[in-house]
């Protein structure tokens, strides 16, 4: 019997979705509601878990209140600097480059994004390192300046790695603006600074808050630069993570950590979902 | 404005460009540079370690993004089907896939399947009717599948962008011409989508060529190529691992500006066709 066209329709459109289903099920949700069950458990004598039905992990978090104390203030001053140094570039970007240059000029920013982080941030280690410019300053008689492990690198290391991802929203909100508003601004004897706080800031906030957002989302759940740049002095959560279940095997502890961290990463989505109402319309940004 | 400009390039590409340029230092000495010589690629070449560690993560990008690629074009095309409260149930799915911290679905991905193998090897081997029964563990496997979760959401997102986007009277006249739905497929919209899908696919096996938190933790006792270059840094910063560093970076800039070129050429060829 021929199959009915709706019910072989539902059976290909199953057919279609169910492998990437299986994968976000067995994947993704089955293992976050494995570290949200670990978070109330208990941790056995060994290391790893033991079930039990507890709020001491979540209780304990306060433990851990320096890495929590870090993230949060490192990675909006990050995103924010990224911010400051973005602009310029992204606004030269839309308004000032020639045409003619502007699509190589924009790859040379999105590029770096998609090569190696470690390798992005083991540069300014080589650079900050002992051996680098502390050395070279030496040389010309000022001596024993430390440069790595310091939350000054931790912050550079954040606005090398981020910048493509900050210029990016930017870039793309600055491109839609129409200059002509820009030059009736001008003709209407606007200096060039109230056209800019007037005009051009106003119609790129959309792409600022994707910017920001994103790179605080990201910075959030940084392991890598705070591990090679702060050398444990300037440690995040994802550095206490790595810690309590690889050297301290304390699981439940972690979990609870972890869930956290996803619970403020949602928080602070949602925050920024909810300015970013208030602009409706804001184009979706190519990443790529 | 132009010297700004300038000076965030500088910042964006000397970092990087001191790196490939000390990888070729024939002294030890990192802030010298004494002549000319390519004797830490031959080291780096000849050391067992890390050629394993580069085969690993080429096999692991390989295949979690070929996997990435034909399934998150299989759910993208799917989606398009689905009813719009199921294709928001996945589209927030593919959203926490992007979203939540490498560093937690590493530790999530550990804390579920260590769970799962306590499960299964016990049963496996009362169930195996030889001598040494399988055990199955962390490994290749499951680094492939942590990244291909991130990957898939990836390639869902971006061939889904280029399904928006495609002219859908085209469809509608294959169609009205007699064309069977899996020849309108792949004459009118597997063409206009490959490119798409190869972008995606070359994004996915950049993303897990670089990966390292997330194979930190689920890797087991096989190394990936970023998991062997985190373990030298801290051993000391050594010219050696400016050579694999280099061509690490090589590796990279290959795939992003192909991929690059790729979704370039889907871009101009659409406003041709408006």
């Amino acid at each position: 019997m021929p199959l009915a066209p709706a019910t072989k329709r539902n059976l290909v459109t199953s057919a279609l979705v169910a492998p990437a289903a299986a994968w976000l099920f067995v994947f993704l949700v089955l293992p976050f509601i494995a570290i949200l069950v670990f978070a109330f458990g208990e941790r056995a004598p060994e290391g790893g878990y033991q079930a039990a039905f507890t709020f001491a992990q979540f209780a304990n978090l306060g433990s851990r209140a320096a890495a929590f104390r870090n993230t949060m203030m490192i990675a909006p001053v990050g995103a924010f600097l990224c911010l400051i140094v973005a602009y310029p570039v992204a606004y030269f970007l839309a308004v000032k480059a020639s045409p003619k240059y502007r699509l190589v000029l924009v790859s040379l920013v999105v590029v770096p994004f998609w090569t190696s982080l470690l390798v992005r941030t083991y540069a300014w280690m080589y650079i900050l390192g002992s051996r680098g410019l502390p050395n070279l300053l030496d040389m010309v008689g000022i001596s024993d300046v430390r440069m790595l492990n310091t939350p000054g690198a931790v912050l550079l290391g954040i606005v090398y790695g981020y910048l493509p991802l900050m210029i990016m929203p930017i870039y793309v909100s600055l491109e839609k603006l129409d200059l002509r508003l820009l030059e009736a601004s001008a003709d209407l004897g606007a200096k060039p600074l109230s056209t800019f706080f007037g005009i051009t800031l106003p119609l790129s906030l959309p792409g600022v808050m994707t910017g920001t957002a994103l790179v605080t989302i990201l910075l959030l759940g940084e392991y890598l630069i705070p591990q090679l740049l702060g050398g444990g002095k300037v440690f995040f959560i994802g550095n206490a993570l790595v810690d309590l279940f690889l050297q301290s095997r304390n699981w439940p502890f972690g979990s609870a950590i972890a869930v956290t961290l996803v619970a403020v990463v949602v928080l602070v989505l949602l925050v920024a979902m909810r300015i970013a109402w208030r602009f409706a319309g804001t184009r979706q940004v190519d990443l790529v | 404005m132009r010297a700004l400009v300038s000076a965030v390039y500088l910042f964006l590409y000397a970092p990087i460009a001191l790196v490939v340029l000390f990888s070729f230092n024939a002294g030890r000495n990192a802030s010298e540079f004494t002549g000319f010589s390519t004797q830490w690629y031959g080291k780096a070449l000849s050391n067992g370690f890390l050629t394993d560690a580069l085969i690993n993560s080429l096999i692991i990008a390989f295949t979690s993004a070929t996997l990435a690629a034909v399934f998150g074009t299989m759910a993208a095309l799917g989606m398009e089907r689905l009813s719009p409260r199921t294709r928001a149930v996945f589209d927030g799915l593919f959203a926490a896939a992007i979203v939540v911290p490498g560093v937690v679905i590493g530790i999530a991905t550990l804390v579920a399947l260590v769970e799962v193998f306590a499960f299964i090897n016990p049963v496996l081997a009362s169930l195996w009717p030889g001598e040494r029964p399988p055990k199955i563990g962390l490994g290749y496997g499951s680094i492939i599948a942590a990244h291909g979760l991130f990957s898939m959401a990836l390639v869902t997102m971006i061939v889904k962008a280029r399904i928006s986007s495609l002219g859908r009277d085209i469809i509608e006249a294959s169609g009205d011409l007699y064309a069977t739905p899996l020849t309108t497929f792949r004459q009118i919209v597997l063409p206009q989508i490959l490119p798409s899908i190869l972008a995606g696919f070359l994004l996915a096996f950049t993303f897990s060529f670089d990966d390292f938190i997330v194979a930190f933790f689920v890797a087991g006792s096989k190394t990936t190529l970023p998991m062997y270059v985190f373990a030298s840094i801290r051993r000391g910063v050594t010219p050696e691992i400016n050579a694999i560093a280099t061509l690490v970076l090589v590796a990279s800039l290959v795939m992003i500006v192909v991929a690059r070129v790729l979704m370039r050429e889907r871009k101009a060829k659409t406003a041709a066709t408006e």
